[in-house]
């Protein structure tokens, strides 16, 4: 059985001002380099030139992105060079710039920028300023590779060189061994998600001899559903480990230990956002398998209700913010397996998501700033006195997150909420019923954190007296997130604009405006249920922790708050199921081989020597013995292996 | 492409044996000069090497720079060279790698039982037999060559070497030896099968022509393949190689684990393939097999040892898993990536094995647990092993990347539940690459450290071509392929293999 409509996917090649699109990953990759080989001689202006590049690749994309939308066909490629050609296998480095990776490319870089000059206030203190300098540069030409690549494979390279940032950049601290052992388990979940997406790739090449999108995409029809299917789930895997969705989220609350900047631009606005694109970018065969979607809305589904839930027991308040960011990923998720409109609907919450969840980041950072880097609420209240631009960006961050009209989060979230509803047969309810009650428990735990951190009485340790506002160079980018994340949602849906745009690259899909689609219920009610869900999960909030909370944790008094706090068991399943079985077989083998497969040798050598006594006489000693057994033993490996192929 | 009749291979062969000479002549207390004339002759090598390379034309027939002179008349033993692009790239990597090892070796030597200058003759000689090996097509002399080369690495070992060096001097002869005699037989029972054909030969085109019994040719095949399992070495003929690869000094250690060793998988594409098509079919299970093992085996126990050295020499048992995956998957993506494997592998796991050495000079052990927060210290070293580790776990954007990826895409098709294990490979060696890492290199600074310079000048120059060739490759492997393909191509038509056609374009499987 062959999948759905083949889909004609044509790109035109660059021109003008498009051919130059590579100097988007030039320009911060050169910084990174500049910055690491120049090393100490650097570190006087190194934050700046880490700024420029940066900023500069922002101004760029804003460039092009003028230039593409005066164009005809919006999907314009641009191969640089022959990267692998063996046999009938051919794979060209090139660049895809289409609305997608348009809107994405001004996401990094201006994002991107915000962030790197708050780093530059936020680290300056540091000695190793001038090398976080490089590893963001790094991170930024890496994620401007992974959207703007036309091929799978180039989407890998840039795949795995954000999970090397990542990397690097958790582990920026390296002498912290729990910053350490952080990253190098981002770096480990991140691989097994990317294995998915490498046999994801080796299926592709077996089944249509190409791996460029434009071969695949047209290919589409000619795949099997089973195919099809394989390719999505695979896919999808890869998109889980990158996006810390379930199975595979237990490392982004880890990589909290990270510089706050960090938390901000990779781990919540843009890397952490790349399994979204992925399957986004990969809509023709998604489209083409019931299966892969149902599982993408699932995992979506699940994983927005753990966030939620593990999310309400913190009170480390990155640790919040970042299960917060597993949560909204859900939802985003959630939307691109949905498919048709929800497609723009998913980008479009990626999006304002990228600037609330930024600005609640930085300003956690800045919350940090003035408390000595503590990090538990327990131990905040009453800063909004102390840092009132602080507490009234995150304020904003937070009415946006939780969707309160007319700030970004409502424009994004509750079309999401909507097309769940919509989805046909019980699924429908299931997904939307579980999209709502996410929603009431975002307002909850955020709610929690915000009256914690900013209202009520002074809960400070006892060294901290006087908190302080965080200088103009942090706070210019939180005020700019802030505006973001109030006016980014209604521009973007205003007349539809951004799923207009996108809609080259959905295939039509998302062209109609919300209100031409038959709601199975009416919008307006949806709407209004969110509304009230919102509230109560305020409001509950409010009253529970409007006089603070106790300094310590409290025993847990139920299940599911301690279940919660042990982030629902995600890291004692993984030691238990891998990583002490994985210890105790890597420990057996070394005995194994050290004693018994040597052991056989050296034992076959006795054994010889024994038993022809004479020989050993007449032959001196070991070396012999040694070479007759070897002979012996090859002997009995062959044979084993004969008797193994020939039965 | 060169079709003059001067043989450069020849000269290329001998001229190291030659320096080899001239060092070994030297007064024992020149030690200063038989370092320099060293250095001196392997970048002439280079020299010569590179002038081979450019001469090369890839579009033109498989074996180039083909000089044949009889040796011993009575039994068709002829004095056969020439390269096609597989041999080419391997002494290339010889030519890169011997005066990068040489300038790193520069304070070795002096350790041993024997005088420094022999050390650099060893090496010299060692750099000869090497590229004998690789440039010989009459099967006869490649077996020389294949035995004489363990020579100069015995006495390196045993001479210059760590603790336990005669120990693993002596496995690692005995082991290579034991396979050596195999093929030998397999090699006579070659010409006794071209004689009984009417045209006795040791040639290898002319061996190729012939139409063995599939039943013969199992037995043949099993002579070169043993030898060749212990060379790779694959499981579970591996264990003389971490002891080997820990005692050897760090340069010899280089050159065993980056060249010598890709004989055996080179071996595999050069003789067993094209000699025994039906036999190495037959096989393939098994050697897949074999090589998943490995993979899955070399990285566990990697992750399971304590010793940066051997731990080093294990991921290469995992790496030389995944080469002879690419070479037994029989497909032109397999083996192009199975022989850029082993061109990058010589780089990557060069790279590891010559940081290492920096860390142990400095610390005086390579016990990974007497290292720990070092990056604070030299952030340099600390660098570049990083990158070098990248390298050795395949990261996108480094040299070992492109053939990791083209062995399992090209394994896929024939191979997918060998490739779907092999990919946890992948996992694996993220795993033992940043464990090393983190225990050496970040977490808390040991207070047992010594004071440690950083990279030192003649170190930097060590290590810098070795980086730059990770990265290099990493983003432009194009040029290496194209000298490969060609050859893994001809090779898979001699093993009568053809490529898997795109399951939706033949029309089945549906």
């Amino acid at each position: 059985m062959l999948a759905a409509q083949p889909l004609a996917v044509e790109y035109t090649a660059a021109s003008g001002a498009l051919s130059t699109a590579w100097l988007l990953i030039a320009l911060p990759a050169l910084g990174a380099v500049v910055l690491l080989l120049l090393g100490r001689r650097a570190d006087k202006w190194g934050h700046l030139l880490g700024c420029a590049t940066v900023g500069i690749s922002f101004v760029l994309g804003l460039w092009y992105f003028f230039t593409l939308r005066g164009l005809g066909n919006r999907s314009v490629s641009l191969d640089l060079y022959t990267l692998i050609i063996s046999g009938n296998f051919k794979v060209n480095a090139g660049l895809l710039y289409d609305p997608l990776s348009a809107v994405f490319v001004l996401l990094i870089t201006g994002v991107g920028f915000l962030i790197h000059v708050y780093s530059v206030g936020y680290m300056k203190d540091d000695p190793g300023r001038r090398r976080f300098f490089a590893y963001l540069n790094l991170f930024v030409a890496a994620m401007l590779l992974l959207v703007l690549g036309n091929s799978f494979l180039g989407l890998y390279f840039g795949w795995e060189g954000v999970g090397l940032a990542s990397y690097l950049l958790i582990a920026f601290w390296y002498y912290k061994p729990e910053a350490a052992t952080a990253a190098k388990k981002a770096f480990i979940m991140n691989r097994v998600g990317d294995v998915g997406l490498a046999l994801a790739i080796f299926i592709l090449f077996a089944t249509l001899g190409s791996v460029s999108y434009q071969d695949v995409f047209s290919g589409v029809g000619r795949m099997s559903t089973t195919t099809v299917t394989a390719v999505t789930l695979l896919l999808l895997l890869g998109a889980c480990g990158k996006s810390g969705q379930f199975p595979l989220q237990a490392w982004l609350p880890d990589a909290m230990e990270g510089p706050t900047p960090v938390s901000a631009l990779i781990h919540a606005a843009t890397m952490v956002t790349a399994g979204v694109y992925l399957i986004a970018r990969a809509n023709p065969l998604y489209n083409a398998s019931h299966t892969g979607q149902l599982v993408v809305c699932s995992i979506g589904a699940i994983t927005l209700l753990i966030g939620c839930i593990i999310g309400c027991a913190k009170d480390d308040i990155k640790r919040i913010l970042a299960y917060s960011t597993v949560s909204q990923i859900g939802y985003m998720f959630l939307a691109v397996g949905l498919g048709g409109g929800a497609y723009a609907a998913g980008i479009l919450h990626l999006l304002t998501h990228g600037f609330f969840k930024a600005g609640l980041f930085l300003g956690a950072g800045s919350v940090m700033h003035g408390m000595k880097d503590q990090v538990n609420i327990r131990r905040f209240g009453g800063l909004a006195k102390y840092m009132p631009i602080t507490a009234a960006t995150f304020g904003i961050g937070y009415l946006a997150i939780i969707g309160i009209p007319p700030l970004s989060g409502f424009f994004s979230k509750d079309p999401i909420i909507e097309h769940a509803f919509d989805r046909p047969g019980w699924t429908g309810w299931l997904f939307g019923g579980i999209a709502l009650v996410g929603a009431g428990l975002t307002a909850f735990y955020m709610t929690r954190l915000m009256v914690l951190t900013f209202f009520g009485k002074p809960r400070w340790t006892e060294d901290i007296k006087h908190p302080h506002e965080s200088p103009p160079s942090m706070t210019v980018a939180m005020i700019v997130l802030a505006v973001g994340s109030v006016a980014a949602g209604g521009l973007l849906a205003f007349h539809n604009a951004l799923a207009n745009w996108l809609n080259p690259v959905f295939g039509g899909a998302t062209e109609q405006t919300p209100a031409e689609v038959a709601h199975k219920i009416p919008a307006l009610a949806v709407t209004a249920l969110v509304l009230v869900f919102v509230l109560a999960g305020v409001a509950l909030a409010v009253v529970i922790f409007r006089e603070g909370t106790a300094p310590q944790e409290q025993p847990a008094r139920s299940v599911l708050v301690r279940a919660a706090r042990a982030n629902l068991y995600a890291d004692a399943f993984n030691e238990a199921v891998f990583m002490r079985p994985g210890q105790w077989l890597a420990r057996a083998l070394v005995y194994v081989d050290n004693r018994g497969i040597d052991g056989l040798v050296n034992g076959l050598a006795a054994a010889v020597g024994g038993g022809s006594a004479r020989l050993r006489r007449l032959q001196t000693g070991f070396v012999r013995s040694y070479a007759l057994t070897m002979l012996g033993g090859a002997f009995l490996v062959v044979a084993a292996l004969l008797v193994v192929r020939l039965g | 492409m060169n079709t003059s009749s001067f043989p450069w291979l020849i000269v290329l062969t001998v001229l190291p044996l030659v320096g080899a000479l001239a060092v070994a002549c030297l007064p024992p207390a020149a030690e200063a000069l038989a370092k320099r004339l060293t250095l001196a002759w392997t970048l002439l090598v280079l020299v010569v090497t590179a002038a081979i390379a450019l001469g090369f034309d890839v579009n033109a027939k498989r074996f180039q720079y083909v000089t044949s002179y009889p040796w011993i008349s009575q039994f068709g033993i002829r004095f056969g060279f020439g390269v096609d692009g597989i041999a080419l790239v391997m002494i290339v990597l010889i030519a890169v790698l011997m005066p990068v090892v040489i300038l790193a070796s520069w304070h070795d030597g002096r350790t041993g039982t024997r005088s420094v200058k022999t050390f650099f003759a060893l090496m010299l000689a060692l750099e000869s037999t090497m590229i004998g090996t690789f440039v010989s097509t009459d099967t006869f002399l490649f077996y020389v060559f294949f035995e004489v080369m363990l020579v100069p690495m015995y006495f390196l070992i045993g001479s210059f070497g760590g603790a336990r060096r005669q120990y693993a001097a002596v496995k690692f002869f005995l082991y290579s030896l034991v396979g050596g005699l195999f093929m030998l037989a397999s090699v006579i029972g070659l010409y006794v099968v071209s004689s009984n054909a009417g045209h006795p030969s040791f040639a290898f085109s002319d061996l190729a022509k012939l139409n063995i019994d599939p039943g013969v040719q199992k037995w043949l095949f099993l002579g070169f393949f043993i030898a060749f399992a212990i060379k790779a070495p694959l499981f579970p003929f591996h264990t003389w190689l971490p002891d080997a690869g820990a005692a050897a000094p760090i340069g010899a250690a280089v050159l065993l684990v980056g060249v010598m060793d890709k004989v055996g998988t080179f071996g595999f594409l050069r003789y067993c393939l094209p000699l025994f098509p039906d036999a190495s079919a037959w096989f393939a299970p098994v050697v897949v097999v074999l090589a998943v093992i490995g993979i899955i085996y070399g990285a566990l126990l990697a992750m399971g040892q304590t010793d940066m050295r051997r731990l080093v020499a294990y991921t290469s048992i995992a790496h030389f898993g995944f080469i002879a995956l690419g070479i037994f998957a029989f497909t032109t993506q397999g083996g192009t990536g199975a022989v850029l494997y082993m061109v990058n592998h010589g780089l990557s796991t060069g790279a590891l094995f010559l940081v290492v050495g920096f860390l142990i000079y400095r610390r005086g052990s390579s016990n990974i647990a007497d290292f720990g927060g070092a990056a604070k210290v030299v952030p340099w070293i600390a660098g570049v092993f990083f990158i070098s580790g990248l390298s050795s776990l395949a990261l996108p954007g480094t040299n070992s990347f492109v053939s990791e990826f083209l062995v399992l895409l090209g394994s896929w098709a024939n191979q997918p539940v060998a490739t779907v294990i092999a990919t946890a490979g992948m996992i694996l060696a993220a795993l033992y690459i940043l464990l090393m890492y983190q225990r050496t290199m970040q977490g808390k600074l040991n207070p047992d450290l010594p004071e440690m310079n950083d990279l030192s000048r003649r170190e930097a120059v060590v290590i810098a071509p070795m980086i730059v060739l990770i990265l290099a490759l990493g983003f432009f492997p194009k040029p290496v392929i194209d000298v490969i393909d060609p050859a893994v191509k001809a090779t898979m038509q001699d093993a009568g293999k053809s490529d898997p056609v795109p399951t939706a374009n033949s029309g089945g499987r549906k």
